[in-house]
Parts: structure tokens; C-alpha cells; sequence
């Protein structure tokens, strides 16, 4: 035990600032209104889907939750069913194969809802596109609030894109 | 030293891997597999063609590992949709295989008496109609139909008290979709099911809308995990058709970003295996170290997981003093804290008691279902592409096989510390006798109808890419091969007898690709 206290103490806390939102990866702004953003807040629950990613944006979703970045300090944390969520976090282009998954997946999170869509994939479809196994990007499935691009985002533009999707218009 | 099979006139495939074609008939098919089974060679992959346009029917190719190399074998079938011969009695690896194969291009694996083993779809989901083969060549990628009803006939288990549990394909955590199937008593497995296919994109048929040399972004994407693995795969295939070496600084420094790639996925693996075991201070203190690597790796080769680093000819990084410098630096800061964590796991009892003895994997079964890569090494099988039969640079380089006899849990955690280790090592030695030269070379022009074939030991196990040149430079066909294909089904054996609560933990320690089988 004197071995494991010793490290958490030698290593200390590496938690650096949040990003700010950027309002240039807002897809739409229509959906919720101010007061219910406010309520939302910052206590927001999260579930991630993945709709047929390379598992590349995963293993960055992933990294929001180490200690650098540690998205669960600002009160946003992952949850293990859609029921829970106040947000769906979605990767990939969304395989065929996946399609009705994610629309029931989007149809169990109650309202108010938002959706943000990770990576190169779920803004464009990316490198694999449109095709007999691939629908493209997530907005061809289910509705969009908020878009990250990069292959994949860092962890600090993934906090971007989920901070942004809260944050109350002016 | 090149296999013997009799009556089988052997061809090299020109290149880094050591491998060999051949042309075989539908007896020979069989014959060669049992021949090369008794020899204890392994399948390493197994796929078809549409060659039609060529003058033929189908093709299928199976990939035979055996101690001299790969060989190749090849049956050209005269119809699109004719049989061939079932191997999956020999090789159980090969049913998936043969039936995606089947829901891709149409042909269809067939016992002796005349029976199929399996005739469920396997990445055929309700996508595409099931008389549609969406890889042949007179199906447009662009095609879409309208979904399809897509029920799958999971085996029962009946009994009393038996009962189902249906997970997936959207899981509790954050990962990849597939569904597990299990069948229960109380809390103990009985029956483990997978399905996968869910994240099938299309891979192999958006691979032909491009050129050899633009296809390589898209097979650093097949698994994000494992993309330095599938580029250097793909770029060993397109250099052997080409004819062309990269050159001595190019190949250490791809072993460079293979390493490295190697040690962020075991990092990030025992974090969360310390975590599923129970204990979150192991999640916190490896994600920082792993934390700590991407971030290296953006700061000297552009990207935190080293995508697009490796490029047809060569890697478009290098390395000078100063990163050598900081690249040892981080080498000796990571193995001492690795070395801290490691005594903190071994000592810990209630993690401990999580790992030893469970989800045990025997060297006998592991051995039956062709089990590869680090999985294998902790069932104590001696499978590693690194070592045996270490293609450049790792020939000079000497890599030490990490192996366990146990096939648990504690075996497949030793298995990835000590990998680190081995990886770091090879990391120093690399940097310190980094040649000066060029880092990439240009590839001529490809001639249409060859054939180049890739073997990297990627962290997970080894991979293979076969790719075929079309005409002007574009790719006509490329199959990436992951070793999850031959390490899902173990999984399923792993956990029987085990609680579902251990399933998690259990899934973990394999850690397989849904994207890099799906395609």
C-alpha cells in the first residue's frame, strides 16, 4: 500500500485547463433552447457510439479521461446506457450494419438531446465515404448539433466539440 | 529453405517476406492444407477474388504459414459461384473466413459429403440482399438496396435453468460494437456466442477505387490501434511488387514506429486491465504513461498515433540528434516507472486474485484454433513474426520472445510488461545505430496482375496484406488480414466456465479488433 500512496504522491495531479468552446464546429443551433442548455450545464452524461469507426477516435475518447485531461473533473462523464445520456458521442462513418443500432441508440436518449459527431468520419465520411456498407457521415443518420474533425481529434478538441454543444448561444 | 510439398510447383513472391505461390486444383487444395497441417503450419488468412474479367470464374487464396515462410495457395474456380473444398475440419480458423468469403464474393466452402459446415452470413448482416456479392467486380461500390431483414440463428443451449443474455451491439463502455451471445447458469458461462460484422464498411471494395500509392492512408485506417502495423504491411507488399528497398535508415525507422506502437497499446491495455480488476489507480498511472508517449510522438513524428509516418518507399519522419536524445531520455524515465508499477500490480492480492486462473486459455486449444501473436506467446506458443522469421530489420536486431505458459489472465498481463520492456530495448538499439541515408525512395511504375505480400507482427499479432496491381497503378484487389480473425473464437473458449462478471476483464486481456475483421 506504502508503494501505491508513495506514486499517486510522487506524480501529483497533471490536470491542465479546459479548451474553449469554438462555435465554428456548431451544426445546428435550432434544436435546444438557452434555458434548457443552462439546465444541462455542465453535469452532462454522455454515451459513445460506435457506428463503424477505425477505432482510431476511440482510443482519443478514451484519452479525455486520463489525467491530463480529465474531462470527468468538469462534471461530464460517461454513461453505460443511451437511457442515461444526455449527449451521444458518435464515431465513424455509420456502417450499414450499424444504421438501425444508432437510430434506436439516438431514439433511447431522452429529450433534450444532443449529438456530437468525432472525427474525420462522422463529419464527412472520411477516407471510406459513401458506399454499399457505408452510410457516410453521421449527420446522414441521425441529427447533428456539433461536428469534431481531425483523424482523429485530439482529446482537447473532442472536450471542444462536447463544451461547445452546452454552451448557451449569446 | 524453401516448404516441400510434393507435387506442388512452389513460385517466390518477390519481397522482404519470405513466401512462395502456388497454383493448386481443387484436390491439391485440400491436400496441401492437410499436408501442410501435419507439417504444423498455421492458416494465416484465407480470401476470394472476382477474376472474371480475366477469363475465370472466382479465385480463392489461402495463406499457409509454415517454419520456412508464407505459401500462398491458389485455386481458380471456373464459375463465380462454384464450390471449393471446406477447410475449417483442419484449420478452425478458416470458418469465418470461408463465410465471409461466401457473403462477399459468392463462393461457398463444402465438405467432402457435400455438406456446409455454417451456412449463417458473417458480415452480411440486412445491408445487401443475400443474392448480391457486393465484391464482385460488376457490383458498384455506390449500390445500396433497402435494409434487409437481418435474423441470426444463434446456437441454443437448453437445459434447466439455462438462460440467455443478449450484449450488444452498442456496449456499456467505449468501445467497439459486435454482440456476445452467452448462455448461463446463475453467474458461469456456458456458452459464449460472438457476432460480429457490424462496422463492415466495405474496406476491401473501397481499396479498388484507388491508386497503390494513395491506398496506403486507407490501410493505415483498417485498425487505428495497429495503423503503423497495416502501413508498413501494405508498403512491404506494394515495395515487393515494385522491387524496391527502402533502404536501411527507412526500415529501422519503421521498426522505430512499430515499437512505439507497441508500447502505447500494452500501456493503455494494463490500465484498463488494472481498472476491470478493480483497481482505478492502475487506469490513472497508465494512461498518464501512455499520455505521455502520444505526445512524444506528436512533438517528433507529427501524430500521436504515427498515422500516414510510413509511406510507399519509405516513413516521411526522421529523427535527429537532439530526438534521439529525447527519445532515450523518455526510454529510461518510462522502463523506471514501469518497473515501480509493475512491483505495485504484483503485490496488489485483490488484483491478483482477479488475473491468476481466470480465463485461461490451454497451449492445446490456443494451438487447435491457430491462435497468433501475444495472445498465443501467453499460452506459450512461439509465434512471433519479429522473431521467427524476422524479417529486416528485426533479423539484426534480435528481439527476445516474451512468452507464458498459463493462458490466463496474469499470463496475457506479464505477457504486454515484459513486450514493453523488449520494445524499449529495441528502441535504444535502433536509435543508437540509426544509419545516415535516405528516408524514402521512389517506386517505379507497377505492372498490372502482380502480386506483393506483407507479414508485420503488429502489437496484437501479425497482420498480412495481399495486395494485386491493376492497370496504371491502381489497386485491382487487397486483402488485410487481422489477427482477430484467428483470436475472436478463442475468446469464446477463454471464458467458458468463467462468471460473466469476469467477462469484461477477460475481453480485455485479448483485446481484438472489430474493425480490423470487419473490414
Amino acid at each position: 500500500m506504502h508503494k501505491l500512496l508513495r506514486q499517486i504522491a510522487r506524480v501529483g495531479i497533471r490536470t491542465e485547463a479546459p479548451p474553449k468552446p469554438d462555435e465554428s464546429l456548431r451544426q445546428r443551433s435550432d434544436r435546444l433552447s438557452d434555458e434548457v442548455l443552462r439546465l444541462l450545464g455542465r453535469a452532462l452524461a454522455i454515451r459513445h457510439v460506435d457506428a463503424g469507426s477505425c477505432n482510431g477516435c476511440e482510443l482519443e475518447i478514451h484519452a479525455v479521461n486520463n489525467p491530463y485531461y480529465n474531462l470527468e473533473g468538469l462534471g461530464i462523464r460517461f454513461v453505460a446506457s443511451p437511457r442515461h445520456a444526455d449527449m451521444l458521442l458518435v464515431t465513424g462513418p455509420v456502417s450499414r450494419n450499424m444504421e438501425s443500432a444508432l437510430r434506436q441508440t439516438y431514439d433511447a436518449v431522452p429529450e433534450p438531446k444532443l449529438v456530437v459527431a468525432v472525427g474525420d468520419c462522422g463529419c464527412t465520411g472520411g477516407i471510406f465515404g459513401e458506399g454499399y456498407a457505408s452510410c457516410g457521415r453521421v449527420a446522414n443518420v441521425i441529427p447533428v448539433d456539433v461536428a469534431v474533425p481531425g483523424c482523429p481529434p485530439p482529446p482537447a478538441a473532442i472536450m471542444q466539440g462536447i463544451l461547445t454543444a452546452v454552451q448557451r448561444k449569446r | 529453405m524453401k516448404p516441400a510439398f510434393p507435387g506442388l510447383e512452389l513460385i517466390p513472391v518477390p519481397g522482404t517476406v519470405r513466401a512462395w505461390r502456388a497454383e493448386v486444383d481443387v484436390r491439391g487444395w485440400r491436400d496441401t492444407a492437410e499436408a501442410a497441417l501435419s507439417a504444423g503450419a498455421r492458416l494465416g488468412a484465407l480470401w476470394a477474388s472476382d477474376e472474371r474479367d480475366l477469363g475465370g470464374g472466382s479465385r480463392v487464396r489461402a495463406l499457409l504459414v509454415c517454419f520456412e515462410g508464407l505459401v500462398c495457395i491458389e485455386l481458380r474456380l471456373p464459375d463465380i459461384a462454384t464450390a471449393f473444398p471446406d477447410l475449417s475440419d483442419l484449420f478452425p480458423c478458416a470458418a469465418r473466413m470461408q463465410r465471409a468469403a461466401h457473403d462477399l464474393v459468392g463462393v461457398r466452402a463444402v465438405a467432402a459429403d457435400g455438406k456446409v459446415a455454417d451456412e449463417r452470413p458473417w458480415l452480411r448482416h440486412g445491408a445487401w440482399p443475400q443474392d448480391v456479392f457486393p465484391l464482385r467486380r460488376d457490383v458498384a461500390n455506390a449500390s445500396a438496396w433497402p435494409a434487409g431483414e437481418d435474423r441470426y440463428a444463434f446456437v441454443a443451449v437448453e437445459g434447466d435453468g439455462v438462460h440467455e443474455i443478449p450484449v450488444g451491439p452498442v456496449h456499456a463502455g467505449t468501445i467497439e460494437p459486435g454482440h456476445f451471445r452467452f448462455s448461463i447458469v446463475g453467474e458461469r458461462v456456458l456458452k459464449l456466442e460472438e457476432r460480429l460484422g457490424y462496422k463492415h464498411k466495405g474496406v476491401e471494395k473501397r481499396f479498388e477505387q484507388l491508386g497503390l500509392e494513395d491506398a496506403i492512408r486507407l490501410a493505415g485506417r483498417i485498425s487505428g490501434d495497429s495503423t503503423v502495423a497495416y502501413a508498413w504491411g501494405y508498403a512491404m507488399a506494394l515495395e515487393s511488387m515494385a522491387g524496391v528497398n527502402p533502404g536501411e535508415r527507412a526500415i529501422l525507422l519503421r521498426a522505430l514506429l512499430l515499437e512505439r506502437e507497441r508500447i502505447a497499446n500494452h500501456l493503455g491495455d494494463l490500465g484498463y486491465l488494472g481498472n476491470d480488476g478493480g483497481l482505478a489507480f492502475g487506469l490513472a498511472q497508465f494512461s498518464r504513461l501512455k499520455e505521455d508517449l502520444l505526445r512524444t510522438n506528436d512533438g517528433t513524428f507529427g501524430h500521436r498515433y504515427l498515422m500516414d509516418r510510413i509511406v510507399p518507399g519509405g516513413v516521411a519522419v526522421d529523427v535527429d540528434s537532439a530526438a534521439i536524445a529525447l527519445l532515450l531520455d523518455e526510454a529510461d524515465r518510462l522502463e523506471r516507472e514501469l518497473g515501480r508499477l509493475r512491483a505495485i500490480y504484483d503485490d496488489h492480492a485483490g488484483l491478483q486474485d482477479r488475473f491468476v486462473a481466470c480465463g485461461k486459455l490451454t497451449a492445446e486449444t490456443a494451438a487447435r484454433l491457430g491462435v497468433v501473436g501475444l495472445a498465443a506467446r501467453a499460452s506459450g506458443l512461439a509465434f512471433d513474426a519479429r522473431v521467427y522469421p524476422a524479417h529486416a530489420p528485426y533479423d539484426a536486431l534480435e528481439p527476445r520472445m516474451c512468452t507464458r505458459r498459463h493462458g490466463d489472465v496474469a499470463a496475457r498481463v506479464n505477457v504486454r510488461f515484459e513486450e514493453i520492456l523488449e520494445s524499449l530495448g529495441l528502441e535504444r538499439r535502433i536509435l543508437r545505430q540509426l544509419p545516415s541515408g535516405e528516408s524514402r525512395v521512389a517506386l517505379p511504375a507497377i505492372t498490372e496482375g502482380s502480386l506483393g505480400l506483407g507479414w508485420i507482427e503488429g502489437w496484437r499479432g501479425e497482420i498480412f496484406v495481399a495486395l494485386e496491381a491493376g492497370p496504371r497503378g491502381t489497386v485491382r484487389r487487397c486483402h488485410p488480414h487481422d489477427p482477430s480473425w484467428q483470436n475472436w473464437p478463442a475468446l469464446e473458449h477463454a471464458i467458458l466456465g468463467n462468471i460473466v462478471p469476469d467477462f469484461p476483464l477477460i475481453n480485455k486481456s485479448f483485446n481484438l479488433s472489430y474493425a480490423g475483421q470487419d473490414l
